[in-house]
């Protein structure tokens, strides 16, 4: 039998990640007025409306103007306050990159990126507002590390270490409600640690932000039908990538299944392939992403099912990997 | 057909599509339709015969959010049977949020903003390189002018004298946060363009009279690219949708639907 480490609720919807972003960032202004949220006409997907009337001298709105938004947070978090960029994910690190790579990482600015309702959260508005490439783009620049949480434990943690740290992070995070992964409270999270939601010997899957729990969901089927038992990570920090977990799941399971809300080229796979075969760690692997071609059309949830980042393709791609073992 | 009875219709099947795709872009649709009525039946040289013509002007929507607009105009035109519209935002429909180029008729993908006009300058330069003599037209949003690549753009408008360009701004005063002006003011706008060497000029866009004769007074002068400042009402002939910011993005409920169809009815 698999071993349930924490306890998701099945169909039950807790709230949305970057909502839950938005109250625990007007949680911490509360206590230090040197956090400024910088805007580009985002702040109502944000859900930073509150926030600005709240705080309405701790919001800077730039208009639409993302590359304007990336080098005024620059400017004054290197002026000392504490910055957090809020734009949609597809805009945020597509159009303003340069200024993430030079003005931030390059330059050692520390501000904190927040992508919101990233992957396909956007659905039907179609590719020029999925981010589908932030993975990729981010993890070739040095110096700023890349958090995808799951839900809103991780969520408010990862929200309070990011700020509290001297560092440039990426933070990204979508709009559809999240149940929470454990419902008895847990209390360790680290930035850099993957988090393990369910221990299994036959196959490990390791996934991010809202994939994570349909991985779960998986998980339980793939044990109560099929008799496979899977561990379930949530690899929540993509970078710095947790290698030592990583080497212990490789020992553990005879198979590997990565799943991200992202390409296939760049992201949380290819990192974790790319370490284990360095490694010298042959294992059955496969990657379930998005592939690389012209997005199918639909809602978010309509996208994902298409491509089988869902509850029954994660589970096929389990039992497919399972029969290479 | 009358070109004022044409909006109605027009704003009848925008809120139609809208409502039954349960997503849109309401007020900024309404607020430029007039703009896209002119375009499409007076101004633009482009059907569906001659839509890979060289020689065809092109229209590229910078404000790609306001596709419903774009969409119930090349229905009308011919460019796709409009019951292609009850598949809009489905699955695997090409009828999604925002322009692309698996929909007959539109030029060039949009929807991220700011890309309009630097693709219409490229589009027009490539004229005067062939010394063809077809025209580029882009329609921005207010909101949309404080991207960067707007200014850079309209700087080598004027270098490579392109007076085959015309932008149009949809000021309709609002975006999503707020009034534009209080989001990033980019008033006095004309000043700004003069001062990039654009020829500038102003109408009421959401008179069709009015936007004809300025559409037909291009270019304003010789060897400047033009820009027409369209003055709109966001959510226009819609009593309660008019300069509400809710209906940035809002769909209406059976009943506002019913209020609304009643108050587009056609003229008697
Ligand atoms: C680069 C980019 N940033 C942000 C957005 C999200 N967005 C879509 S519409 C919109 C407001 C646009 O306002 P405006 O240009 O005034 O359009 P209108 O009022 O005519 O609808 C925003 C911020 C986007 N589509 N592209």
């Amino acid at each position: 039998m698999g071993n349930e480490i924490l306890k998701a609720p099945i169909g039950v919807t807790g709230a949305a990640n970057q909502d839950v972003f938005s109250e625990t960032l007007q949680e911490l202004a509360a206590t230090d007025r040197n956090i400024v949220v910088v805007t580009s006409d985002s702040r109502g997907s944000g859900k930073l409306v509150p926030f600005g009337k709240k705080y309405p001298a701790q919001i800077v709105e730039v208009g639409i103007a993302e590359q304007n938004l990336v080098g005024m947070a620059a400017g004054l978090a290197s002026a000392g306050k504490k910055v957090f960029a809020v734009s949609p994910a597809c805009f945020l690190t597509a159009r303003a990159l340069e200024q993430i790579k030079n003005d931030v990482a390059y330059s050692n600015n520390p501000v904190k990126l927040i992508g919101i309702s990233a992957g396909v959260s956007y659905g039907a508005l179609g590719s020029t507002h999925h981010s589908l490439h932030d993975f990729a783009v981010l993890r070739a620049i040095h110096n700023i590390r890349i958090v995808v949480p799951a839900d809103s434990f991780e969520t408010i943690q990862a929200v309070q270490q990011v700020a509290a740290s001297e560092q440039p992070y990426y933070l990204r995070f979508g709009k559809k409600p999240m149940p929470l992964l454990d419902e008895r409270g847990e209390t360790t999270f680290q930035i850099g640690k993957g988090r393990v939601v369910r221990r299994g010997s036959d196959v490990a899957i390791i996934a991010n932000g809202e994939t994570v729990y349909p991985a779960l969901q998986a998980a339980r089927k793939l044990s109560a039908e099929n008799g496979i038992e899977a561990t379930v990570v949530s690899m929540h920090t993509i970078k710095p990538l947790d290698e030592k977990l990583l080497s212990e799941l490789a020992v553990e399971c005879k198979a590997i299944l990565t799943v991200e809300e992202h390409s296939v080229n760049g992201g949380l796979g290819e990192a974790c392939a790319s370490w284990l075969l360095k490694n010298r760690y042959h294992k059955p692997f496969d990657i379930l992403g998005i592939p690389d071609e012209y997005t199918v059309t639909g809602s978010q949830v309509e996208i994902l099912s298409h491509y089988g980042i869902s509850e029954i393709g994660i589970a096929s791609r389990v039992k497919t990997l399972n029969t290479l073992t | 057909m009358n070109l004022e009875v044409k909006s109605t219709e027009y704003r009848r099947n925008i809120l139609k599509y809208i409502y039954k795709a349960k997503a849109g872009h309401t007020g900024g649709s309404l607020s430029c339709i007039d703009i896209l009525n002119v375009l499409y039946n007076e101004v633009l040289n482009v059907s569906p015969e001659t839509f890979t013509s060289p020689d065809r002007d092109r229209y590229i929507q910078s404000k790609g959010h306001c596709v419903e607009a774009l969409f119930v105009v090349l229905a009308d035109k011919g460019f796709f049977p409009e019951s292609d519209l009850e598949t809009l935002c489905k699955y695997q429909s090409h009828y999604i949020g925002h322009p692309t180029r698996k929909v007959n008729g539109v030029e060039q993908n949009t929807g991220a903003l700011g890309h309009g006009l630097p693709m219409s300058a490229g589009v027009a330069l490539a004229a005067k390189m062939d010394n063809r003599d077809y025209r580029v037209f882009t329609l921005m949003g207010d909101g949309e002018l404080p991207e960067g690549s707007n200014w850079e753009a309209a700087l080598t408008a004027t270098h490579y004298k392109l007076d085959n360009l015309c932008a149009i701004v949809d000021l309709n005063g609002l975006q999503i946060t707020g009034p534009t002006k209080d989001v990033c003011n980019t008033e006095p706008l004309d000043k700004k363009f003069e001062s990039f060497g654009w020829a500038v000029r102003h109408v009421d866009g959401n008179d069709v009279v009015a936007l004809k004769e300025v559409f037909d007074a291009l270019p304003f002068e010789k060897e400047k690219p033009s820009v027409i400042i369209a003055h709109t009402v966001k959510g226009k002939g819609v009593s309660f949708m008019e300069n509400e910011l809710k209906w940035h993005h809002g769909v209406p409920t059976e009943e506002q639907y019913k209020i609304a169809m009643q108050e587009l009815s056609p003229a008697p």
